[in-house]
């Protein structure tokens, strides 16, 4: 398999506060890889910087084998990106909303694009609706839908259920799981619903102060901490002084 | 009550920008109005011939300041509905993001200055249209000025965050009084003179009085108001790119989007 996310000794400082201090990880396409890590241990910035929104201070990132130094704009087009923090327009509709990040990235075919993710998504009745109005199930939908416009090769997850009930969250992992397998991608996901990652992912990196503390198999990493769940371990993990295993 | 008073205390002493804006605004308003209510005392007879020369003053100042504001709302719009990220990470140059929003400015500029300038005939039996053929440049040379202050200001919002939001709506204002829009420059003292010839508009308003109440062009007027819009433009657009890799660095991309 491709490495479609190569992560190589990446550091990220804010003055004198060192963010992320030399991670490197790969992700193959066809792979789900867990970013799990209390708040303040460098996720956001390791996304950020993922999505050329930060700059690192040292190391490379390369996407699909280009470097995403230099190279923004085509690795941009490769990628996509959700978060609970970031929503779409709220007085556009639904429809309005993929047309416009259907230019941004400049897709062939939009109605096509929309009618196919509207039907994947369940969206079909809500593609004239109002965005703002729409209910936080409805509106994580509608960000799946844009976050999937451009086909992405690599799509990165910032906690994507968060705040959805159980069906719906159900629904979206389903949907993640088979999207992935029918499309070949690559996706890092930063979750801090154990259960959620347990089920999607292949792998876990464990992040805290800027380092990846532990890294694994969700079950061979609970076998190797000796603890009942993900969960248990996540704490066991967060909660030790920092020791690369 | 003494908790809301509080609230409220806290969030002033700890927000720099909020307290320039206490100060900022009394200020430009006595030093905008001082300048105009001089002039008028001292030079009375000096729009005697030329009904609505102060009118049409306003409308084009008004244009800039539409303009100006346009551009900067297309950006707060981004910041205040959470989709400045989604913004950033598509696969747009900074080029085409500043291309997209000037004429986007200049569309939402129009719509609000077409209906003024076809009330002003029938209401006040004036027309922008005397000033003629030069109204165009008169109207391009503030677009471009207009532009220019939205651009410098998104690269603060970009730089600095959304707490340069305050600085957005306060820019135009700041530069009224420098603008001399209203009245001659020979009106300001000596030090706000020096500012004033600087600037493009002092010779755009100049020459928008120079030709309602003189009858005449003076083509150096509009050829410096086109020379320091130049310069603006072309140090505005450094500055944006400037403050795109400041904001890569510390991150301020991301926490727009929080």
């Amino acid at each position: 398999m491709k490495n479609l996310v190569e992560v190589k000794n990446i550091k990220k400082n804010y003055g004198k506060n060192e963010a992320v201090k030399g991670i490197s990880f790969k992700i193959k396409e066809d792979e789900i890889i867990g970013l799990l890590g209390p708040n303040g241990s460098g996720k956001t910035t390791t996304i950020g910087m993922l999505l050329g929104l930060l700059k690192p201070t040292s190391g490379e990132i390369l996407i699909n084998g280009q470097k995403l130094e230099g190279n923004r704009i085509e690795i941009l087009e490769q990628i996509n990106f959700i978060s609970p923090y970031i929503e779409l327009p709220k007085k556009l509709t639904v429809k309005q909303n993929l047309t416009v990040y259907g230019k941004l990235y400049k897709i062939n075919h939009i109605n096509e694009r929309i009618e196919f993710l509207s039907e994947k998504l369940r969206l079909e009745d809500l593609l004239n609706s109002i965005t703002g109005e729409l209910s936080s199930g409805q509106k994580n939908r509608v960000s799946l839908a844009k976050a999937l416009i451009n086909e992405p090769k690599v799509l990165l997850l910032d906690e994507p259920t968060a705040s959805l009930d159980p069906e719906v969250g159900d629904f979206v992992r389903s949907f993640l799981e088979d999207y992935k397998k029918e499309k070949k991608i690559s996706i890092l996901l930063a979750s801090h619903n154990m259960n959620e990652v347990t089920r999607l992912c292949k792998s876990i990196l464990m992040m805290k102060d800027g380092i990846i503390i532990d890294e694994g198999n969700p079950k061979e990493l609970i076998n190797k901490h000796g603890r009942k769940n993900l969960e248990e371990v996540f704490l066991k993990l967060s909660r030790s002084k920092n020791e690369l295993n | 009550m003494y908790g809301l008073f509080l609230r409220h205390f806290y969030l002033i002493t700890r927000s720099f920008p909020r307290v320039l804006d206490l100060v900022y605004w009394p200020t430009i308003q006595i030093t905008l109005w001082g300048f105009i209510s001089n002039f008028f005392a001292t030079h009375t007879t000096y729009y005697n011939n030329a009904v609505g020369v102060i009118l049409t003053c306003a409308i084009l100042y008004d244009f800039l300041f539409r303009t100006s504001i346009g551009f900067n709302m297309l950006f707060l719009e981004e910041i205040w509905s959470r989709n400045f990220t989604n913004l950033f990470i598509a696969p747009m140059k900074i080029g085409e993001i500043l291309t997209s929003l000037v004429a986007t400015a200049l569309i939402r500029a129009l719509i609000g200055l077409i209906p003024a300038v076809l009330l002003t005939s029938p209401l006040f039996g004036i027309s922008i249209l005397d000033l003629g053929i030069f109204l165009f440049f008169l109207f391009l040379s503030l677009y471009l000025f207009g532009i220019t202050l939205g651009i410098l200001v998104s690269a603060g919002l970009l730089r600095y965050g959304p707490s340069f939001e305050n600085i957005a709506w306060s820019t135009m204002f700041l530069l009224a009084p420098f603008g001399c829009i209203y009245y001659p420059i020979e009106i300001l003292p000596e030090v706000f003179q020096k500012i004033a010839y600087v600037l493009p508009l002092v010779y755009i308003f100049e020459e928008a009085r120079n030709i309602l109440i003189n009858q005449t062009v003076d083509i150096q007027n509009i050829y410096y108001a086109f020379m320091w819009n130049g310069v603006y433009f072309v140090l505005s657009i450094a500055l944006f790119y400037y403050s795109f890799n400041v904001a890569k660095n510390k991150g301020t991309l991301i926490n727009m989007g929080e």
